[in-house]
């Protein structure tokens, strides 16, 4: 088991030809990923190293019988491309697109909500999702990821930055700890799954016995992680939040990453995860090694 | 992106929304010639991109030519909470009736637009919002459906505005709101929002804030960019295209992803440190980036230490140890270079940077990111 991807996904790439979907979409396959098809409007026929290009995402799901895309298309394109692979039919849509408007997000996110309820949306902004040794959609490096025991205890992982989720896997793999699966849900102002999202699934996981979270400034998303983990998760967690130092008003690279009107501090969230009964690292090797020491409690 | 008041109200004007006439000045002679367009009397206020101008004396009422230039001589060059004024935007003074307030912003928790109304306007809306949060009507617009007339009415009845001013300021409301979606603002506020005794509605603050990211669609916010208060090590770091803010500290930091930025400040501070900026490379991290970085980091005089701290996912280790070795030969560094680096291939690339000749008095490496901190920190002592 994982959580929204696994072995029997069937991945199309948006943007298969062009320089990121090609590099990341042959990596991901590469990893074994099923990448069946690729979209690029006009180039139907082509092929990228084997994988067929398809006009439009109809198509290649016609063809394929694809239920996942990874959308790797510039910021212009990226919601028109979204709300394609929705309208047919894909479940699971990851859009790593850097730079996407707020107001664009937005309208995205709500048109998906009342129009197309079957189709999550991980992303804009995000590294992607990985379930080690099943499934790699996004530009995550495979070989960081340790792969799951079939014993047991292994660790889900979200995270809202992406080096932070390269980081955090790099924690677990020094300490030989399995990961289910490894979801960075991205940075910006209106992300498609929410850390509540993926604390729900991982709660539901059989193969998930322990959850490590990596929050950071801005928004209120954390607080809200933290009331949902008071009232629905039983399994132990830790936690790190970026961003202690941050200054007010300063956005930190990330288009949600910002404290303003004193709201979205790294001390208020921590605060209110350490309140739900989470474990607070200072520093992501902190959060890793309080993550050992809960996997060591349940192995024990 | 936050814009001067000035500017704000001439995005305001593109969508209809009536703000004063008037102009923006930067000489006192300026001033006196926009005055008399404008036509007296008229009101002087200091273009800085911070709250309480007033209080410290960055609004002032002028009824001749001669108290324009009095007043536009004190408030040019005025230092205001770090900000120095060196715009003014002088516009026809507005008698009032009543002050109000709206807004629209994005409720990141709601994932839909918030608009915020109040009756009582003019002042800090916090200081409202703390006093009396009734007095402040929110209201939840769903992205998709958009915001009616109607329904701005409503709020207005709800916010207890005055029957007179009822379809003013619910016809403000929907230009604003139109402002705030295709003008792409991560904020649209006018604070106050008046009624005159004449009984139009009228903005006579505008605080508007774009998302940058809607650039590709705006080319006329080029001229916004122009004017944007940045340190010179800011616009060194614009030129060369890297995320950099500058802070107050002794310690450079350098590293690839916001995250990993942030986080790395936060180990400086732990361990006793303070971080000179934030600066985020990227997923790259080749010769070109790191050069460019190390240049802005170099150009702070306050830095004592520089801290590289690089996580190697798709960029693989050796590349980066390549970009630092080929970046450290390229520029005359002032301070010593404590790195850290890991993942993917990092001993390899640690070889790399251990035999590239570099002395450790420039170039030290360290394992960890708290063990990488600990010895910037030490060296900026």
């Amino acid at each position: 088991m994982a959580i929204f991807v696994d072995q029997n996904t069937k991945v199309i790439v948006q943007g298969l030809t062009g320089g990121q979907g090609r590099f990341h979409g042959l990596r991901n396959k590469a990893y074994g990923t099923q990448v069946v098809g690729g979209v690029t409007p006009g180039k139907a026929g082509q092929d990228v190293e084997g994988i067929p290009v398809f006009d439009s995402v109809a198509d290649a799901v016609a063809a394929t019988g694809a239920n996942a895309s990874f959308i790797a298309v510039p910021p212009k394109a990226a919601p028109a491309a979204i709300l394609e692979a929705a309208r047919a039919g894909i479940g699971f849509v990851v859009c790593i697109t850097e730079g996407v408007p707020a107001q664009d997000e937005a309208r995205v996110f709500a048109t998906l909500q009342r129009d197309y309820p079957a189709t999550r949306l991980l992303g804009p902004n995000c590294p992607g999702i990985i379930s080690p040794g099943k499934c790699n959609i996004g530009i995550t490096a495979g070989e960081i990821a340790q792969l799951p025991s079939a014993s047991g205890p292994n660790v889900g992982i979200v995270s809202r930055s992406g080096t932070l989720t390269y980081q955090a896997l790099y924690e677990l793999k020094q300490q030989g700890i399995g990961v289910s699966t490894c979801v960075g849900i991205g940075g910006d102002p209106v992300p498609g799954t929410s850390f509540v999202d993926c604390l729900a699934q991982f709660q539901a996981d059989p193969e998930t016995h322990a959850i490590i979270m990596i929050g950071e400034i801005g928004g209120s998303a954390e607080e809200e992680a933290a009331e949902f983990i008071t009232n629905h998760v039983t399994k132990p967690m830790s936690a790190y939040i970026a961003g202690v130092t941050a200054p007010a008003g300063k956005k930190m690279g990330h288009a949600g990453a910002i404290v303003s009107g004193g709201k979205g501090t790294a001390q208020g969230k921590m605060d209110a995860l350490r309140a739900a009964g989470v474990q607070i690292g200072l520093n992501p090797t902190e959060a890793g090694i309080l993550m050992a020491e809960i996997v060591r409690t349940i192995r024990s | 992106m936050d814009l001067f008041e000035y500017q704000g109200k001439q995005y305001f004007a593109k969508y209809n929304i009536p703000v004063s006439a008037g102009g923006v000045a930067t000489t006192v002679d300026e001033a006196v010639a926009v005055a008399a367009t404008a036509q007296y009397p008229v009101v002087v206020k200091a273009q800085v991109q911070v709250g309480g101008r007033g209080k410290a004396g960055g609004i002032k009422l002028a009824n001749d030519e001669a108290e324009v230039r009095l007043h536009a001589k004190n408030i040019l060059g005025m230092d205001i909470k770090g900000h120095v004024v060196k715009r003014v935007w002088v516009e026809h003074a507005s008698d009032i009736a009543e002050e109000y307030y709206a807004s629209f912003t994005l409720d990141r928790a709601a994932k839909q637009h918030l608009l915020m109304l109040s009756a009582q306007g003019g002042v800090e809306i916090e200081d409202v919002a703390a006093k009396d949060p009734t007095a402040i009507v929110k209201l939840h617009i769903n992205p998709i459906d958009g915001l009616s007339l109607e329904t701005a009415r409503r709020a207005s009845v709800e916010a207890k505005i005055p029957d007179k001013a009822l379809d003013g300021v619910a016809d403000m409301l929907v230009k604003l709101y139109n402002c705030f979606t295709q003008g792409d603002c991560d904020l649209a506020e006018i604070n106050p929002l008046i009624l005159k005794p004449t009984g139009e509605i009228h903005a006579l603050d505008a605080k508007v804030s774009l998302d940058v990211n809607a650039s590709f669609r705006h080319p006329e916010w080029a001229e916004y960019a122009a004017t944007e208060e940045l340190d010179a090590r800011e616009q060194l770091a614009r030129e060369k295209n890297l995320q950099y803010i500058g802070l107050d500290g002794t310690v450079g930091i350098i590293a690839n992803g916001a995250g990993l930025a942030m986080s790395t400040l936060d180990v400086v501070n732990q361990v006793g440190g303070t971080a000179a900026n934030f600066l985020d490379i990227g997923g790259g991290a080749n010769a070109e980036l790191m050069t460019a970085a190390l240049e802005v980091i170099n150009s702070d005089p306050k830095v004592k230490s520089i801290l590289i701290n690089i996580f190697g996912g798709i960029t693989r280790g050796e590349e980066v140890a390549k970009g630092i070795v080929e970046a450290v030969k390229r520029v005359a560094l002032r301070a010593p270079i404590v790195i850290r680096l890991d993942g993917t291939n990092a001993e390899e690339g640690r070889k790399i940077l251990a035999d590239a000749g570099i002395p450790e008095s420039q170039l030290t490496s360290r394992p960890t990111m708290l063990e990488a901190a600990r010895a910037a920190v030490e060296m900026a002592k």
